[in-house]
């Protein structure tokens, strides 16, 4: 296990090098800088600004300096926010998109899950399509209707939660049940097929012959087959969920990390973008193997190599 | 060999004596699909829809991009009568700029049923042959492989619409491409972690030491076993990519002003809501009952599949 | 297996008090406790992007500047105009309006308790000329002797045309006469930098100086910086020590950085903001139907215009440009697709105090029809396809496809609508990569300069391939102008060349409609729509309105 785990790690900083690098030149290629503005900079003003990141410079000799300052741990400042540095704002806005992302997945998964299993266990009668049903609802609604929607009842109608901001405790609630109610229906339907899937297995079958009860048998053995797609379907998710979602953001105005992904490629700030892609990747890569080693602990007979 | 310890029969285990010979995998499914009532029900429902998005726009007699500024955001059954005679009734209303919304449902209908249709199948196909291969592959292979998508999911994908679009304009033919590309990760992180799972069974080692090469062997053994998180996953992607559409097409990618898809006229719904509910109404009713019947159809479709099922 | 069965719960668990644990931001404010504790509770839809002063470039920097800062004058408060007295208490001008003097006020003093002197004021000017310091409005002050030159590097500081005769008298002296110079003063590009501050801190022209944090602001405005939590909001509180400190009245603003119009539009439904930003565009109708009390809608100065790229085929031809302009019924795009009041353009400057605008277009189909047909397209037959390039933006999107339509219809041509990403429209416009192009121009300043300078050759912000020999000497012409009335009229003839060749279709001029809570005692409706927190007052317990209880609650 430790071998495998240094092994992954080394493929990690692999993977992320690679991130940095095209990302790197990728942004370059897109058209326009992080100085472009309705109205336009003045030449000199330009130059001065340009010199101040660095920008003069031949790609490949930024290419390096960027580098050499990520390595010691240096994650620069931000071209668009000037005066910021990328690591303040990261890290003021990671913990809010991580505590939304952390309920949206408990809801997630404490909705989603029961009512796959359910499905699957009850196929084709009416608690299978009244799940299915409302998780199809939820798969329909997309974030920018369903959010708000919820507002507009819970925040304006009933007035028992705010309809945006980052100030009350319960000013999580609304945002991470629009991201959640979407990824339980996501789940529902994964875990019902995976079940499906386990459930006429022949080992199901022995074990119910051999008169182990119906729900040893679902969540004992069932359950091990029948979560894989769930699983592998939410190692990327979860480095999604724990980054947060620009739509949500953007509908319950809040200040978390969702935003810069999306604005800080708008924006062109290519420090930020950088910042926050290698963050996203850092992520992935450790959900990832996390999601791997639970398809191993699941089932025993595929072997981490 | 016990009954108890047989190994999940793949395909061509079927091909014995007893059963009819020739009678494949696929057409054991379509006779057991044509026994899913309510999956050939939404089939049917499915190719009304698609027939009534291609045909409709001829018979609604509305022009879904002439604009009636008169007309604004007409709540449904409006009538318009033009000055000179023609006209008739809104029977879903009018857009801000006074165009049929009905009309406009099934030019986008036409739209979106094949941005979704084609780049689901394209990311099926990628996903389902990259996953399959790694996980068949295991080892050194199957590591390249997955690191490869974990690149992939981390690299910006905007950037990579923004210079698409900037590199080759407005093309449909892009947004495939575009969707495709990044649909297809999840599903090869699906399929790979059931191929796992399936190589150490008992039938795949069978097909290997009968020397099968590793192409059939993935076609005829591996892959229908893995169809069934396949089609529920297909399924799920179907609206994601509909609604993906939408966001690109802000971007220049995807339908252009005064076009409309499903996506893009939800979108404009949504900011409506409050003021004309049926611009989000009518548009979001066809998009859910189109992913309704494509879900029944697909559980259908994956029960017909389930080889496993067949023996009850 | 059953490990998995206490384990997910436990994980849940886990993930949910980490959560409730992550702290939420600063303490929220409902509009009636706002107007209780006189906080003023206002959107400005987008972050700042600097606090420094000197670095500040949008309407949002400007509007939180105009708390923490003040110039030299500021504008009146009645009139857009006129100015009144800032930290000078009194000036004079020579004769022929080069050199000014300043009596600055012996009582000012920084947020901090530091004395206020003219040698601030010499300081900053200074520093605002240092091209290291990458200030996006230096050039405002070229106009003082010898400001470009020592921008360039040409002379030395002292030889600037600024002087601190004692502590409290400034001598401002310009490189030619300019009778409007208080107006021009009101900029924030002439407003004073704290020096004691900024040099405690670290370099003078270094973008990570951390004098601008929340704890280490200074200013010398009505208010002082109390918070800024970023993306969030930034609060300033009242200033004790600010010279008319009497005399203001709310104890702090709190500005928010909401980019949705929908959203703020909740949240002032939901009694959690004084003052909205806009109104979501599908709203506005309803609100100024209904609720005429609440929405106040008034025409801000602002230009809203296709410019058109005069280096591409058909769209040479004046002719072509000119009957584009015909063909457009700007009064029915904005009464139907626009619904806030804005004014047809039939020209490119916004009505202005004293100046007499060029009103070249209006809709005249035979005349459109006319100039196509000669130009070589008689009912826009053989008429390329164009497209007309939009960035993401509800508005601009509409209102593209109602003109689409509108040429389709007037004219029998069609052209595409194509949207980019606000970058990529922005890189488009500047390489000359369009045909026609969707776009606004916000006043700096309340000059119709504003609008006609940017066409001049070459400008960096003309974009249109266009350049006409006779405009540009225009514009020298009004630049050395001393009679403001004469300049004016000098002004007009640039405009009315420009619309003669019509590189641009001038639709129409901006209005702004925001919500206003009831609590807020006179909203200043003013044309550069600059609010002068100093003199706004919140009303407590806030009236009724026409809306419902919502507004008020707790």
């Amino acid at each position: 296990m430790l071998r495998f785990t240094l092994y992954r790690l080394a493929q990690a900083l692999g993977v992320i090098l690679v991130v940095f690098t095209i990302t790197f030149f990728l942004i370059r290629l897109t058209p326009g800088d992080p100085f472009a503005g309705e109205k336009a900079m003045p030449p000199d003003v330009r130059r001065v600004m340009e010199e101040r990141y660095g920008l003069n410079k031949p790609l490949i000799t930024q290419y390096f300096t960027t580098l050499g300052s990520y390595l010691r741990g240096d994650f620069q400042p931000s071209m668009k926010y000037q005066g910021m540095w990328n690591v303040k704002i990261i890290k003021d806005a990671f913990p809010i998109s991580l505590a939304i992302g952390s309920c949206a997945l408990v809801i997630a998964l404490g909705l989603g899950l029961p009512a796959g299993i359910i499905a699957a266990v009850k196929k084709n009668t009416w608690m299978d399509y009244g799940f299915m049903s409302l998780a199809l609802i939820g798969i329909c609604l997309p974030t920018f209707v369903m959010g708000p929607m919820l507002i507009m009842t819970f925040g304006l109608k009933w007035r028992v939660f705010n309809v945006a901001g980052w100030f009350e405790k319960t000013d999580w609630v609304l945002p991470s049940l629009t991201m959640g109610l979407i990824y339980a229906a996501y789940i529902a339907r994964l875990t019902r097929g995976g079940m499906l899937e386990v459930l006429n297995q022949d080992f199901i079958r022995t074990a119910r012959a051999k008169g182990v009860p119906g729900s040893r048998i679902v969540m004992v053995h069932a359950l091990r087959g029948g979560l894989l797609p769930v699983v592998a379907f939410l190692g990327p998710a979860l480095a999604g969920i724990t980054t947060g979602s620009f739509i949500i953001e953007k509908i319950f105005n809040l200040p978390g990390l969702g935003q810069h992904f999306v604005s800080s490629v708008f924006n062109r700030d290519y420090s930020l973008i950088l910042a926050t892609v290698v963050l996203l990747a850092t992520l992935l890569v450790v959900t990832n193997f996390l999601t791997d080693v639970l398809v191993a602990w699941l089932n025993p007979k595929v072997r981490l190599s | 060999m016990s009954t108890a310890a047989a190994p999940a029969p793949s395909p061509a285990a079927f091909e014995l004596p007893h059963v009819q010979p020739g009678r494949s995998l696929w057409q054991d499914a379509w006779a057991r699909l044509r026994r899913n009532r309510l999956a050939i029900l939404c089939g049917g429902l499915l190719v009304a829809i698609v027939l009534f998005c291609f045909l409709g726009p001829w018979l609604t007699g509305w022009n879904p991009t002439e604009t009636n500024l008169a007309l604004k955001a007409t709540p449904p059954g409006t009538v318009e009568i033009r000055p000179d005679g023609s006209g008739g009734k809104h029977w879903m209303g009018t857009d801000p700029l006074g165009r049929d919304i009905l009309t406009r449902i099934m030019r986008g209908g036409q739209v979106s049923l094949m941005v979704g249709l084609v780049a689901t199948g394209v990311a099926l196909l990628i996903g389902v042959g990259y996953g399959a291969t790694a996980g068949y592959l295991g080892g050194r292979w199957d590591m390249g492989m997955m690191r490869f998508v974990d690149v992939l999911y981390a690299l910006p994908f905007m950037i990579f619409v923004i210079l698409l679009t900037t590199m080759f304009g407005k093309s449909m033919l892009l947004i495939f491409l575009a969707i495709g590309a990044v649909e297809w990760l999840t599903m090869a992180r699906i399929v790979r972690a059931q191929v796992q799972v399936l190589v150490r069974q008992e039938f795949v080692e069978a097909a290997r030491s009968l020397g099968l090469s590793t192409p059939a062997i993935l076609i005829r053994h591996i892959i229908p076993n893995v169809l069934g998180p396949v089609i529920v996953y297909s399924t799920l992607t179907v609206p994601a990519v509909m609604l993906l559409e939408a966001a690109l097409s802000f971007l220049g990618l995807g339908v252009q002003p005064p076009d409309s898809s499903w996506g893009t006229l939800i979108n404009d719904g949504a900011e409506n809501l409050e003021t004309s509910p049926w611009l989000l109404l009518y548009p979001a009713a066809f998009f859910s009952a189109t992913l309704f019947c494509l879900n029944f159809v697909g559980d259908g479709l994956r029960d017909a599949l389930d080889v496993r099922a067949s023996k009850d | 297996m059953t490990k998995l069965r206490t384990l997910l719960p436990r994980l849940c668990l886990l993930l949910l008090t980490g959560a409730l644990l992550a702290s939420c931001g600063g303490d929220p404010i409902s509009a009636k406790e706002g107007a209780e504790k006189k906080i003023f509770l206002v959107n400005l839809a987008t972050e700042a992007r600097y606090l420094d002063l000197q670095r500040c470039n949008s309407v949002t920097e400007h509007h939180i500047m105009l708390s923490l800062y003040q110039g030299l004058v500021c504008e009146n408060r009645n009139t857009d105009t006129d100015v009144e007295p800032g930290m000078a208490e009194s000036w004079e001008a020579s004769a022929d309006k080069s050199v000014w003097t300043f009596r600055i006020r012996k009582d000012a003093k920084w947020s901090d308790g530091v004395p206020f002197t003219a040698h601030d004021f010499v300081w900053s000017w200074r520093r605002m000329l240092r091209k290291d310091l990458g200030a996006q409005y230096s050039e405002m002050l070229f106009m003082l002797n010898n400001g470009k030159e020592l921008y360039d590097g040409k002379v030395k500081e002292e030889e600037l045309g600024v002087r601190a005769v004692d502590e409290h008298m400034l001598e401002v002296t310009l490189v030619g006469p300019t009778p409007y110079f208080p107006l021009l003063a009101c900029h924030t590009s002439w407003w004073p930098v704290p020096r004691h501050v900024i040099e405690k801190y670290g370099a003078i022209c270094d973008v990570m100086n951390p004098w601008t944090d929340e704890d280490k602001l200074v200013g010398n405005g009505p208010f002082k910086m109390k918070k800024y939590l970023f993306r969030q909001y930034i609060q300033v509180e009242r200033n004790p020590v600010y010279w008319d400190a009497a005399n203001v009245k709310l104890d702090g603003v709190r500005f928010y950085s909401i980019e949705s119009a929908d959203v703020e539009e909740r949240l002032f439904r939901r009694g959690q903001l004084h003052a909205t930003y806009s109104t979501p565009l599908s709203k506005i109708p309803d609100y100024l139907k209904n609720h005429p009390d609440v929405a106040r809608n008034y025409t801000n100065c602002a230009s809203w215009y296709f410019r058109i790229n005069t280096t591409r085929g058909a769209l040479k031809d004046v002719r072509v440009r000119r009957a584009l302009a015909f063909a457009l019924d700007r009064s029915s795009i904005i009464d139907n697709v626009l619904r806030a009041r804005q004014l047809p353009a039939g020209g490119m400057v916004p009505p202005m105090k004293g100046y007499t605008q060029v009103k070249e277009f209006s809709l005249n189909l035979p005349e459109a029809r006319r100039l196509l047909a000669e130009a070589g397209f008689p009912d826009g037959k053989g008429f390329p396809e164009y497209n007309i390039l939009i960035s993401k933006n509800e508005t601009a999107r509409q209102l593209a496809e109602a003109v689409q339509a509108m040429w389709q219809k007037n004219l029998g041509i069609s052209v595409g609508i194509s949207q980019q990403d606000f970058t990529v429209y922005l890189t488009s416009q500047q390489n000359l990569d369009y045909d026609l192009s969707w776009a606004g121009w916000n006043a700096d300043y309340y000059d119709p300069a504003t609008f006609i300078d940017m066409w001049m050759t070459d400008g960096g912000n003309n974009n249109t391939g266009w350049s006409n020999k006779e405009f540009d000497q225009r514009l020298a012409d009004a630049r050395q102008c001393a009679d403001a009335a004469k300049r004016l009229s000098i002004l007009t003839e640039a405009e009315k060349i420009l619309m003669r060749e019509a590189p641009v279709l001038p639709v129409y001029f901006g209005s702004r409609t925001r919500l206003i809570h009831p609590a807020v005692k006179e909203w200043q409706v003013r044309l550069m729509d600059n609010r002068l927190w100093q003199f706004m007052d919140l009303q407590y317990p806030p009236p009724p309105s026409s809306m419902d209880a919502g507004l008020n609650r707790n």
